[in-house]
């Protein structure tokens, strides 16, 4: 039954990818098509005084200037506005709404023209005046006035009583800086017109999240809003929520009644969400033999003044590690920025960044090895809840990895170890994430040649989700995968929510098993009337679809071809759509895990560090394709070296605006400093996730490897760093 | 409806430059403003959408195409600067339906997620294998790194090129 779950399939959309086919949402074509540029405000805090696009409008080609003065009209409260993954509190941003300026590269002013240059170039001559206001933009600043916010979770005894009384204590502070997720895609949506209605191709991760919302916005009814993402250039949480662009382009549209693309520039992606800029302080008590016995984590993130966007980082420690006492507290800070939004793994590759740079230093404390720290406090229950794991295989996650590493030839001194100018570390640190689940609805025809079609409004923002529910169609139909058509990023098809938070892989493939099942019964039921069928009075979990025959499991030689059951009922095709929901497993906790291992070389004397060698092992339930999860679990690995050693989105305080807005200034990881990264996928069996046992991989990467980094640089170096990124700078600066 | 090729500001434009490119083995006319970038003559007049625009300032490398066999980052060249120049996109790599080598050892080994940078990717690929100058896993990371890929597919991109390498 499983041809294809679990083997490497090579990615289905692959051709269409290599051949330049793939169509991203700012490649499609109109007749009628206007192209737009967008003018950003200057100031960080304040409101327009006037704007003049007297210059603009004389180029020839211009079309119009949109600002909040002349555009169509827009809804005017704030549930228009949110979208299904906006924060429960605040008023989300609204496009080219009002006068008022709530953060630096704000959009005040759409420009329509024949073509994008000539857009461009009248963007450049729209002149806007400003009542400026002060603003705040410096994180450090405001950590006084800092916003407490209700506790993430119910604390465990009295942490700090039992601190105070630790043999053994550690106690600091860990900074992590604004990120911002840069997928190679810009954000781009091109506004299809046709006889009043639009089809818009947006970038997003979530189609139907993005037609509600506009339908929303410009208070449309459903039919007259259709959003497709067949593909998209990466996501990593960027497209979650509706970015502003989106808006701007349904608006051209509407005002101008003709078809409008709006591709960002680079610099303006950074002008929309990032990763919270945060301090963590997390204290940890243990005995002297490592068991610990008190661990709190408080962390104070950024948002903008408007919306409250925050997720949990210091829940994680308490699941984590089997302590007896834990406290959690959150504080948000709110400066004059754009709101802050998921990144990749949000909360976890923050939270779990700090918590496992404290083991290390614990372990260090401790004058114990890290891994063996770690295996102290294994906790085989969430500590939150006292709840077993549906499953949970950390120990062989820890036990794999470590022998793929080599880390029993580990020598615990700092500086111990090095090879000509390079001083070599080894550090380690664990991964956790959430294995979530959401409803999802999946629609599958099956028609009498042998050939499926499964839709369902999802994303593949380059996860892999066409292939993996090709995969799980053509197991589950018996189909060769070559006959399976998969749609998806499309708001019309059946629902599913945004993909993000590792579930859509979880979701979508019981989803297929679902309707598949559907479309047996429904086999099954045409074939009863058929005259001596070996099928007659078989029950329907007694039966496979293989070969395109109807198989009875027991007897396989009772088989009935699809096509003629067809035949016999006179259908060419069986369609079915089916809802799949997941029951609230109030008896488990569900949780992906890895162990990360990291080699670093730093140069003695320029302080330049490499990581030369990263191991992760993964435990995350079923794996639907070893090849795509491989890729997906290495760029998270990855992401974390990023993380680790180059990101930071730098503000120039004075004006409240970004400095290093560019993919060249903004480090992200490039080939070159990529070396030997490998993946071990542990064995993990789980028959209470749900029906196909599988977690997800999305998050899971990521989450850990800053850690394992950061401690492998202490090791190499004898120098902690906790300001993520650890620059050469911050390495070679005397304490 | 007419497309207005007629310049942003009049006072400043020099007038429409004639050129002839030779793309993916077709030769193309073009009357062009002098300020368009060939990725953006490749992708809105040419309607050749394999070409990605990344960043639009020569950092990211998704822009990359094959010029006279060379890899340039295409919104770094003015179009009017490569008259008679041939010029090959990803969607010229493939031959009667047959996958380049490159491309198809992108597939075998995984070497993209999104694809986004995939096109870039595999045209700098070729032009480094003509260029001869790569012979280890580490010069092949060296001599791609002006190519991003977010999703990091590098371990699969250094692979795949290999694969190609040893293969021709
Ligand atoms: S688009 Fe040309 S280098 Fe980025
Ligand atoms: S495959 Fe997504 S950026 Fe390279």
């Amino acid at each position: 039954m499983t041809t294809y779950i679990g083997t490497a399939t090579s990615r289905v959309d692959g051709r269409d990818k290599v051949t330049g086919a793939a169509r991203y949402a700012g490649e499609y074509g109109a007749p009628d098509l206007a192209h737009g540029s967008v003018v950003n405000s200057t100031i960080a805090k304040g409101r327009i005084r006037r704007i003049d696009a007297g210059e603009a409008m004389k180029v020839d080609g211009v079309i119009t200037v949109l600002t909040h003065e002349n555009r169509p009209p827009m809804a005017d409260n704030d549930e228009a506005y949110k979208d299904d993954v906006a924060p429960g509190d605040g008023s989300p941003y609204r496009p080219l709404y009002d006068g008022s300026i709530k953060f630096n590269g704000q959009p005040v002013a759409l420009v329509l023209a024949e073509d994008l240059e000539t857009a461009t170039y009248a963007a450049s001559l729209v002149k806007v005046e400003y009542e400026e206001q002060p603003h705040i933009t410096d994180f450090e600043k405001q950590l006084g006035k800092a916003k407490a916010l209700p506790a993430p979770a119910k604390p465990r005894g009295d942490a700090a009583k039992a601190f105070a009384v630790s043999d053994i204590r550690h106690d600091a502070e860990y900074y992590v800086p604004v990120e911002h997720h840069n997928p190679m895609e810009l954000f781009a949506s091109t506004a299809v017109w046709r006889d009043g209605k639009l089809t818009v191709y947006d970038k997003t991760q979530g189609v139907q999240n993005v037609q509600r919302y506009l339908c929303g916005v410009f208070q449309a009814r459903p039919d007259e809003i259709r959003v497709m993402s067949p593909f998209m250039g990466g996501g990593f949480g960027s497209g979650l929520r509706p970015q502003y662009q989106v808006v701007l382009a349904v608006l051209g549209a509407r005002a101008l009644k003709r078809s409008v693309r709006l591709v960002l520039t680079r610099q303006q992606m950074y002008m929309v969400g990032y990763r919270p800029a945060m301090v963590q302080r997390i204290q940890l008590g243990a005995k002297t033999d490592g068991a610990l016995n008190a661990i709190t984590h408080n962390a104070t993130t950024i948002t903008s003044q408007y919306e409250d966007f925050h997720r949990n980082e210091t829940t994680w420690s308490g699941l984590l590690y089997k302590s007896e006492t834990a406290s959690y507290a959150h504080k948000l800070v709110r400066l004059d920025l754009p709101a802050a939004c998921d990144m990749r793994a949000p909360s976890a590759a923050t939270g779990v960044y700090a918590l496992e740079a404290a083991m290390d230093e614990l372990a260090v404390a401790l004058q114990m090895d890290p891994l063996e720290l770690r295996l102290k406090c294994y906790s085989d229950s969430d500590q939150h809840t006292g709840l077993p794991f549906s499953s949970k295989s950390l120990r062989e996650c820890y036990s794999q990895a470590a022998e793929a590493f080599g880390w029993s030839r580990r020598n615990p001194e700092p500086r111990s170890m090095r090879e000509g100018n390079d001083l070599i570390g080894w550090g380690m640190a664990t991964g956790i994430w959430e294995a979530l689940q959401v409803p999802i609805t999946v629609r599958i025809t099956l028609t009498a040649n042998g050939h499926a079609e499964v839709a369902c409004a999802t994303s593949d923002i380059g996860t892999g989700t066409y292939t993996i529910m090709a995969q799980a169609a053509a197991d589950m139909l018996g189909v060769p995968i070559d006959n399976v058509t998969v749609k998806l990023g499309d708001s019309t098809l059946p629902p599913s929510p945004v993909e993000g938070g590792s579930w859509i892989a979880a979701s979508v493939s019981n989803g297929i098993v679902t309707t598949s099942n559907a479309i047996r019964d429904e086999l099954l039921r045409l074939a009863e009337t058929m005259p001596n069928s070996p099928l007659m009075g078989i029950k329907t979990a007694d039966v496979t679809l293989s070969d395109g025959s109807v198989t009875v499991k027991k007897t396989p030689r009772s088989t009935v071809p699809i096509a003629d059951i067809m035949r016999h009922a006179g259908v060419d095709r069986i369609a079915q759509e089916k809802a799949t929901k997941f029951g609230k497993d109030g008896k488990h906790a569900h949780n992906t895990h890895s162990a990360i291992f990291a080699e670093v070389k730093v140069d003695e004397q320029l302080g330049v560090i490499r990581v030369t060698r990263l191991v992760s092992a993964v435990a995350a339930g079923r794996i639907l394709n070893l090849k795509t999860a491989r890729s997906q679990v290495m760029g998270g690995m990855i992401w974390g070296i990023g993380m680790a050693l180059h990101e930071e989105t730098l503000i120039d305080h004075r004006f409240g605006r970004i400095m290093n807005a560019n993919i060249a200034e903004y480090h992200v990881p490039v080939n070159a400093d990529v070396h030997s990264v490998e993946v071990i996928f542990v064995d993990e069996q789980d028959d209470i996730v749900n029906p196909m046992g599988i977690k997800g991989l999305g998050e899971i990467g990521i989450v850990g490897v800053p850690a394992a980094i950061a401690n492998a640089v202490y090791h190499a170096t004898g120098k902690r760093v906790r300001d993520l990124p650890i620059t050469l700078d911050k390495l070679t600066r005397d304490a | 409806m007419a497309r207005s090729h007629t310049a942003p500001a009049a006072a400043l434009f020099p007038g429409l430059i004639s050129i002839e490119l030779t793309v993916n083995g077709a030769k193309v006319k073009l009357d062009i403003a002098p300020w368009t970038t060939l990725l953006d003559a490749l992708r809105d007049r040419m309607g050749l959408m394999g070409t990605k625009k990344g960043c639009d300032h020569g950092q990211c490398g998704a822009c990359t195409v094959l010029v006279d066999g060379r890899r340039v980052n295409s919104c770094l060249t003015l179009a009017v600067m490569k008259d008679g120049a041939e010029v090959i996109t990803v969607e010229g790599l493939a031959t009667d339906g047959v996958l380049h080598p490159v491309q198809q050892a992108f597939i075998d080994h995984d070497a993209f997620q999104c694809g986004y940078c995939t096109p870039g990717q595999i045209c700098s690929a070729i032009g480094l294998i003509a260029e001869g100058k790569a012979k280890t896993p580490d010069d092949i990371r060296e001599l791609m790194s002006g190519n991003i890929c977010r999703c990091a597919a590098y371990p699969n991109i250094v692979a795949a090129i290999q694969q190609a390498m040893d293969a021709s």
